[in-house]
């Protein structure tokens, strides 16, 4: 079948194709292009190619099951997707989560949201040239993937924030190796604002190049770094705080004129404020005593023991990172029964526990929010992620459906390149950052 | 106080054709006919209220029920920083409702997702054509009687 463009072209003009397999296009994009020498005429940008039926197959999945799914939507950020859909179901249930845990979310976000904009960036400067950026960011980004890696265990698929609080406490050496990140990040952001503010070839290929205006962005329904960048104040974190973001001080940069040069900046300012707010909030955490315990005894030799007689001694954290065990949840999980997991050294050692365990586990169990329709969203890398839940009042959403920030963006990408070079594509490509996971879903 | 101004002045404007509005959650609902879709939208696009921002268009299949299917707007405002969530029902007899491709330039994109995954129909789209799914699939695959592993036909390779 034709596509339009194949249809609607003039005779005279080139049709060339960019994608879906393209070393500028990453992930999986195609982008038809319609051409008069070098001009752009007209273009047709082709999605889908990573369509997995995220939210048909969320449907098919209870509430608990489904949070691995949210990691493979923005991979670069799964923080903050994880973020984003667990507390929608916490708005839908009402739950409470305690202090500790908002703020360890806090630092894991805007952890993600700094990795999230040096991805975007270092790839947008690679393309135009700039392998040393590339580089440099790949490498601040490292330090900081090394926080994660630490705390979840996982660098890209997390599921590390859970309904009801986190998956686990810090690591002890945390503070250490937070601060590193944090100076090394700061380094490279000061190596990059040098290698490319001023950089003539930089400038030539993205100031004022793929013009947008704020009614513009504002009509293709923009939001997030890009729609800033177009001098438009709308960020989720001050707008409706979540969390505990209305205690921390942060600033929202703006961009003038919504070209590429601007959405560079504003990511690369926004990277600083998000430093500001994981300093503030590795400060202002509250300390829990005996957070992590250490000399309990070994999990094995407790349940051997339980046969006899009920445990009463700690027991030791699991190597697995499980952080749902009693002395540390207190500070990190929520502690209403039936929406979180119950403590591990319960579930071995005594009948109710177990019986608890399999409560929550089995089919037709486990959380089942009351019937309702609910819409929560978080300011994501990209901009607004929102997620609408319908429950039915089963242990399965009855439909979930997910505002991905970088649909918005790529649809306005036909309209930027309008009239441009070829060579205009890449660098406005890239400064969209969009991820395929979260575009097709 | 000014929390549900909004949904006061939609009763006293379109007494007929809203039929609920309510806060639920500290979400702002309204349920509409859906052939008062459009006025109700560019009312709420005016002034005073400049609610600007399409944010969110989706569509919810309750398979047994009638009408069947439910569209989901979310509008939003960013001078008054509030989020609206308009909802309408078509039935499956009937499945078509205006576009808001006019109104909003996103709207194209999220249509063609409704269409590709629902089978809903959008008046005056201007290409209205699948955007997830290939040309050729067969059937729309968010509907609760699409079944989760359905296999479909091959096609044959294109020239």
């Amino acid at each position: 079948m034709a596509t339009r463009i194949q249809s609607q072209a003039r005779p005279d003009t080139l049709l060339l194709n960019m994608g879906p397999s393209h070393p500028a296009m990453h992930g999986t994009i195609r982008i038809m292009l319609e051409l008069d020498g070098e001009r752009i005429l007209n273009s047709e940008v082709e999605v889908g190619y990573l369509h997995r039926g995220f939210e048909k197959t969320c449907e098919h999945r209870t509430y608990f099951n489904l949070l691995p799914y949210t990691d493979r939507l923005n991979y670069v950020s799964p923080l903050i997707n994880n973020l984003g859909y667990v507390m929608t179901i916490e708005k839908l249930l009402g739950l409470e989560v305690p202090e500790r845990a908002q703020y360890i979310r806090v630092i894991m976000s805007e952890l993600s949201r700094v990795s999230d904009h040096l991805t975007c960036l270092a790839a947008m400067a690679m393309e135009c040239g700039a392998f040393t950026v590339f580089l440099y960011k790949m490498k601040a980004r490292e330090f900081l993937w090394d926080v994660i890696e630490q705390t979840t265990g996982a660098r890209m698929t997390t599921s590390y924030v859970r309904i009801g609080g986190v998956r686990a406490d810090l690591h002890q050496s945390f503070d250490t190796v937070l601060k590193k990140a944090v100076e090394e990040t700061r380094r490279v952001l000061k190596d990059v604002h040098g290698l490319l503010d001023k950089n003539k070839i930089f400038l030539n290929r993205t100031r004022d190049v793929a013009t947008i205006s704020a009614e513009e962005a504002v009509a293709f329904g923009w939001t997030g770094p890009c729609l800033r960048s177009a001098g438009v104040y709308y960020d989720v974190r001050k707008a409706h705080p979540y969390l505990v973001y209305d205690r921390l001080n942060f600033e929202v940069p703006l961009g003038e004129r919504g070209d590429n040069f601007d959405r560079y900046m504003v990511r690369m300012k926004e990277m600083e404020q998000s430093l500001r707010i994981i300093e503030q909030a590795a400060v202002r955490l509250p300390r829990t005593p005996g957070a992590v315990i250490v000399d309990g005894i070994e999990p094995a030799e407790a349940i051997k023991e339980s046969r006899k007689k009920r445990v009463r001694r700690a027991v030791k954290l699991s190597a697995n990172l499980e952080g749902s065990e009693k002395n540390i949840s207190s500070g990190i999980l929520a502690e209403e029964t039936g929406a979180v997991v119950p403590p591990k050294e319960d579930t071995y050692t005594s009948i109710e526990g177990l019986i608890k365990h399999f409560k929550f586990f089995m089919r037709g169990h486990g959380i089942r929010p009351p019937r309702g329709d609910v819409y929560f969203s978080v300011e994501g890398g990209n901009g607004e992620l929102g997620y609408y839940i319908v429950s039915d009042g089963s242990d399965k959403p009855y439909r979930l459906h997910l505002r991905a920030p970088c649909f918005h963006i790529v649809s306005a990408l036909e309209y930027l390149i309008r009239g441009r070079y070829v060579a205009d594509v890449i660098p406005t490509f890239g400064s969209m950052n969009m991820i395929g996971g979260e575009l097709d879903r | 106080m000014e929390k549900t101004a909004v949904l006061d002045l939609l009763r006293q404007e379109f007494p007929r054709e809203v039929k609920e509005a309510f806060s639920d959650l500290g979400d702002e609902i309204i349920i509409i006919e859906k052939e008062s879709l459009l006025p109700i939208v560019k009312f709420l696009r005016g002034e005073p209220h400049r609610y600007d921002l399409l944010l969110d268009l989706t569509c919810v299949d309750y398979l047994g029920q009638e009408p069947r299917f439910e569209m989901v707007y979310h509008l939003y405002s960013l001078t008054k920083k509030r989020r609206l969530r308009i909802k309408t029902r078509l039935s499956e007899k009937e499945l078509c409702i205006a576009s808001l491709t006019e109104l909003w330039k996103n709207a194209n994109w999220l249509e063609r997702e409704i269409y590709d995954l629902f089978g809903v129909h959008f008046e005056s789209h201007p290409d209205l054509r699948r955007i997830f799914m290939y040309d050729g699939f067969e059937g729309y695959p968010l509907r609760k009687d699409y079944p989760l592993r359905k296999r479909q036909p091959r096609l044959r390779m294109r020239e």
